[in-house]
């Protein structure tokens, strides 16, 4: 029958453009799974405001013809199984060919097989507990991870503090912030006063800095997500008289995130914590980076240590897309991300390592201080350089 | 015919009861990458189903049934973790019965009140397992989740793949014989009693049922399909959060019901479906309004029609049916 | 200090956050005890007016510059008009309407006010900037306590005296208890019934607001209020008896001390404790420490 045989033969042409292409436009789709609704909302904000400022600042240095989509999707928080859900359907039904995200650990642990499944490179934008990692060959990890902020806070504080107490909030990266920050503490000399772990979802701190304040701690050690639980702790802590009791708060850069510095008032001066990423840094780069957000997205608003993980994820998956031409091979991309340097990034250098896909920084002690009447982490020094991640541990079962 | 509200127990089937199946299997074939979200509705349709057997059937109000469902998820999602037993089959059973007993405890328990108390009972039973869940995080996970769970491949052969396809199939033939157990259960002699118990108590302790005894038993089987359920999910996602248990599935599910038709067994079917592809489609990109949406469509069928989606099918049909004959006359 | 010294003052310091927590808690939830003992809905949706209380406090000190005990007045008074409105419109169609209508009525009113509290105040919980007065601690007994805790209890004493002598000595109060211990005779009787639980469920969700804003520190006003506090309000009302006053007072403070005590002694089991002791407690006494049995 020739019109069937016609019919056939002009859906298999079609097919094959369609398989093909228009010549030369390829676009790269990037499936961004991360949380912009709840009390973490700020973690997803953050997130794509500086991918799509990176991607607006250098569009012309794409191949002709390439284009980025960024495809968001909302996890909601720490609900895993959601998170899962949504990389399946990026993945199967979007057919994205980079996977980027995870504000929270359980949602990048909940994503791994998916990635490793799909074979789709997973680029971690905050998710920091060290063993993600090695869920999947597929994960690469530009933001940090706990042991990296919390081994030299405990290594300072050992050298500052006779005691000090513990309190995290009782989800992985808590716990894990809890132990390297003893194990590093007690190794420099110091001794735990206490330590205790409190629900993820807990608003008022009262009882149990009560408990603080009664074992007499030279500093309390906090780690809590950061957003409504912070503000609610740095509040608690001015409360219950504990810096008029000589109690010092001190922890990773998480407890006082730039964007919420201006909410949490006198509360937060003095208070020390250690990060890679400063809004206050003064160094060149990322004196045009802040400048380059505030003119995107106003003069209130300040980027923090997520933006500027996503920043350079970007810097790294614009060099992945360029260097490929558009045409994604997942072995090949996967390889230009873990061998990514950057000697000019807002933290400073930093670079991947290729053994480990997890990202090699400095370390800097910050103070939140007032300056120019506005609240600041202003680093005061360096207190690692090029620290690799001091926690790879062996996968939890 | 079936007026609006009556609990059909009618044990003869009816040829439209072979559509769901026939829906399902056409969907395996025309949307394949959505199946999935496929498997997910198949899921929660036997946890709807499972409920339907104590609200709409028994007339036991519960806000806690996630318990059993959740229980199920982290038996189901522990074994498949934590042990050597990966294979599904056992996973599924070993739910099952979990959800069971924990049933018939919690029920024995909480079947001696009623009313207000009741209500608050299966809360705090709900609220406490939830607790328990967060604490034992060595177990559990606690606020991570559950995760690394690896399911073997079903009967040795299939293995469960991204896009899916042994998931839904799988999901799909276990909903299947937990409906037919269903439904030959409200068929019989039993269902009759339980929709008598609900809806007189008093008289059927006096014609001599022994009423706790049957509430009691319902209760347990309708725990153990919903730990079934909630084995499902566990080696669906490969993956159990907190979010399993506590109010808020409690009340979703409760929702998904109503929306569709409680106390008709097709309302498990059509509920979680509708709001599902809804929440599928529309949550993702205005989140804020999805809920609007559902709280104003719940309170106009709270208000206005009761008997959920099945309730206005059958007034609609009896509408037609007068106009019909109203006309051939 | 000696052992048994040391020992007193931790009592001391657990008992104080304790009290202050459980007035928080009496305040929010005697208004949904007495409502449900009066018109026998289950009402989950008490959290709302709750929730709207705080962000009430939280808007006008903030956004119209209203002093502290003015924004108060006004979280109160917004609740209980939200109340009655909510009373006449909707609740009221379904008192006759059994159990299940009323559950999922008020689940489907959680779902909208969370939505729109989201919609309007975005999902972070609402910041109140206290009065500089309130803020710090004050001496008591040689220990420091917080001044604001220490306003909560005193506050939380005074509403309760407030509402007993209502109840207990006023015309209204005696139909409110009259309608409570048997609604048809009351209505025989002639009380209208109609209006006063109107009257009633606006004054209770005016209590709800009131409570809501005065313990924005401790439950903070945000869109997922109503779910998250349910179980808590719900434990309250249940334990302490529908429609008691005394049962409410006496549930709010036991949980409050209790819930305290665990977080400082025990944090590792959490609100285990809690929820056990409500279990037991109920199936001892299932209408409540001073609830009375109702057909």
């Amino acid at each position: 029958m020739p019109s069937l045989v016609r019919a056939a033969g002009l859906a298999a042409l079609a097919l094959a453009a369609a398989i093909a292409g228009p010549a030369g436009a390829q676009t790269v789709k990037i499936g961004v799974v991360t949380t912009f609704t709840g009390p973490q909302a700020s973690y997803g904000d953050f997130t794509v405001k500086a991918m799509r400022l990176y991607e607006k600042l250098h569009a012309k240095e794409l191949p002709p013809g390439v284009k980025i989509e960024l495809i968001t999707r909302d996890d909601g928080g720490p609900i895993p199984e959601k998170a899962r859900q949504l990389a399946q359907e990026l993945v199967v039904r979007d057919k994205v060919q980079i996977l980027a995200g995870a504000a929270f650990t359980p949602n990048a642990l909940a994503i791994a097989p998916i990635a490793t499944a799909a074979k789709v490179p997973f680029v971690i934008t905050n998710a920091a507990t060290s063993f993600i990692t090695t869920r999947s060959p597929y994960i690469v990890r530009f933001s940090f991870t706990i042991p990296q902020t919390v081994v030299p806070l405990g290594q300072w504080a050992g050298r500052h503090f006779k005691t000090v107490y513990t309190l995290v909030s009782d989800f992985a990266p808590g716990i894990e912030a809890e132990q390297s920050f003893i194990a590093a503490y007690k190794a420099a000399g110091g001794t735990i006063a206490g330590s205790v772990r409190v629900p993820i979802q807990t608003a008022d701190f009262s009882a149990y800095l009560q408990r603080v304040k009664d074992a007499h701690p030279g500093a309390l050690m906090a780690f809590v997500p950061g957003g409504t639980t912070a503000s609610s702790l740095m509040k608690g802590f001015a409360e219950l008289g504990l810096p008029a009791a000589g109690v010092k708060l001190i922890g990773p850069g998480d407890i006082v995130p730039d964007e919420d510095l201006p909410g949490m008032g006198k509360a937060a001066i003095g208070v020390m914590t250690v990060q890679h990423y400063s809004a206050a840094a003064t160094r060149p780069a990322n004196l045009a980076f802040v400048a380059a957000w505030k003119k995107a997205y106003g003069a209130n608003s300040t980027p923090n240590f997520v933006a500027a993980a996503s920043w350079d994820a970007m810097d790294a998956i614009f060099g992945a897309v360029i260097a490929e031409k558009g045409h994604m091979d997942p072995a090949r991309t996967l390889a230009i991300l873990s061998h990514y340097r950057n000697a000019n990034s807002p933290r400073g250098p930093v670079f991947i390592d290729p053994a480990t896909r997890d990202m090699v920084q400095n370390e800097y002690l910050r103070e939140t201080e007032m300056v120019h009447g506005h609240l600041a982490n202003v680093e005061i020094k360096t207190l690692a350089v090029a620290l690799k991640d001091p926690g790879k541990v062996a996968p939890k079962p | 015919m079936s007026r609006a509200g009556a609990y059909s127990a009618d044990p003869r089937l009816r040829w439209p009861e072979a559509l769901p199946w026939v829906v399902a299997l056409a969907a395996f074939f025309l949307v394949p990458d959505y199946l999935a979200l496929g498997a997910h509705i198949l899921i929660y349709i036997l946890f709807a189903l499972s409920l339907d057997l104590i609200v709409g059937y028994g007339g036991i109000m519960t806000l806690g049934h996630a318990a059993f469902f959740g229980l199920g998820a982290y038996t189901a999602g522990i074994l498949a973790s934590r042990t050597t037993l990966t294979d599904p089959l056992i996973g599924l059973a070993a739910g099952g019965l979990a959800g069971g007993l924990f049933g018939f405890a919690s029920g024995a328990v909480v079947l001696r009140t009623r009313g207000i108390a009741l209500l608050m009972l299966t809360l705090a039973v709900s609220a406490i397992l939830l607790a328990a869940a967060n604490q034992a995080n060595g177990l559990t996970g606690g606020a991570d989740g559950l995760s690394g769970i690896t399911v073997a491949p079903l009967f040795g052969r299939f293995a469960f793949g991204l896009v899916g396809r042994t998931a839904y199939l799988y999901s799909l033939s276990v909903l299947f014989l937990g409906w037919v157990v269903l439904r030959r259960l409200v068929g019989a002699p039993f269902g009759a009693m339980l929709t008598g118990i609900r809806d007189n108590p008093a008289r059927m302790e006096a014609i001599g049922a022994p009423v706790y005894r049957r509430k009691l038993l319902a209760y347990a089987i309708s725990a153990a399909l919903a730990g079934v359920a909630g084995a499902l999910l566990a080696q669906v996602n490969q993956f159990v959060g907190l979010d399993v248990l506590g109010f808020a599935p409690s009340g979703e599910i409760l929702v998904m019901l109503i929306l569709g038709g409680v106390g008709r067994l097709t309302g498990a079917f059509l509920g979680p479906t509708l709001f599902l592809v809804a929440q599928d489609q529309l949550a993702k990109a205005w989140p804020e309004y999805w809920y609007l949406g559902v709280g104003l469509l719940l309170l106009g069928v709270v208000l206005f029609a009761p008997d959920g989606l099945l309730g206005l099918a059958d007034a609609l049909g009896a509408a037609l049916a007068r106009r019909g004959a109203g006309r051939a006359r | 200090m000696t052992p048994a010294g040391v020992l007193l003052s931790q009592i001391a310091g657990v008992a104080f956050l304790g009290l202050a927590y459980g007035m928080v808690l009496y305040v929010i939830s005697v208004g949904l005890s007495i409502t449900m003992g009066l018109m026998g809905f289950v009402n989950l949706a008490h959290g709302v007016f709750a929730m709207t209380g705080g962000f009430i406090l939280s808007m006008a000190m903030a956004r119209l510059g209203i002093g502290f005990p003015l924004a108060l007045l006004a979280a109160f008074l917004g609740a209980a008009v939200l109340g009655a409105a909510a009373e006449r419109l909707l609740y009221a169609r379904l008192y006759g309407a059994g159990e299940r209508a009323q559950v999922l009525f008020t689940i489907a009113l959680i779902f909208i006010a969370a939505s729109v509290a989201r919609l309007s105040f975005g999902t972070q919980a609402a910041q109140i900037r206290l009065p500089d007065l309130l803020h710090g601690q004050t001496l008591l007994f040689g220990r420091a306590f917080p001044t604001y805790r220490a306003l909560l209890i005193l506050l939380g004493c005074g509403i309760a005296g407030v509402l007993w002598f209502g109840i207990e000595r006023t015309r209204w109060g005696a139909m409110v208890r009259a309608s409570v211990d048997n609604r048809f005779m009351a209505q025989s009787v002639g009380i209208d019934t109609g209006r006063l639980f109107t009257l009633t469920f606006a004054l209770g969700s005016g209590m709800a607001g009131l409570g809501g804003a005065l313990g924005a520190d401790i439950l903070p006003p945000q869109w997922n209020y109503p779910q998250e506090h349910l179980v808590y309000f719900l434990i309250v009302v249940a334990v302490g008896g529908l429609g008691s006053l005394r049962g409410a007072f006496a549930a709010a403070l036991l949980i409050g001390i209790a819930d305290t005590a665990c977080r400082y002694w025990a944090p590792a089991l959490g609100a285990f404790v809690v929820y056990g002791a409500t279990i037991a407690l109920l199936l001892w006494r299932p209408f409540g420490l001073f609830g009375v049995a109702r057909a």
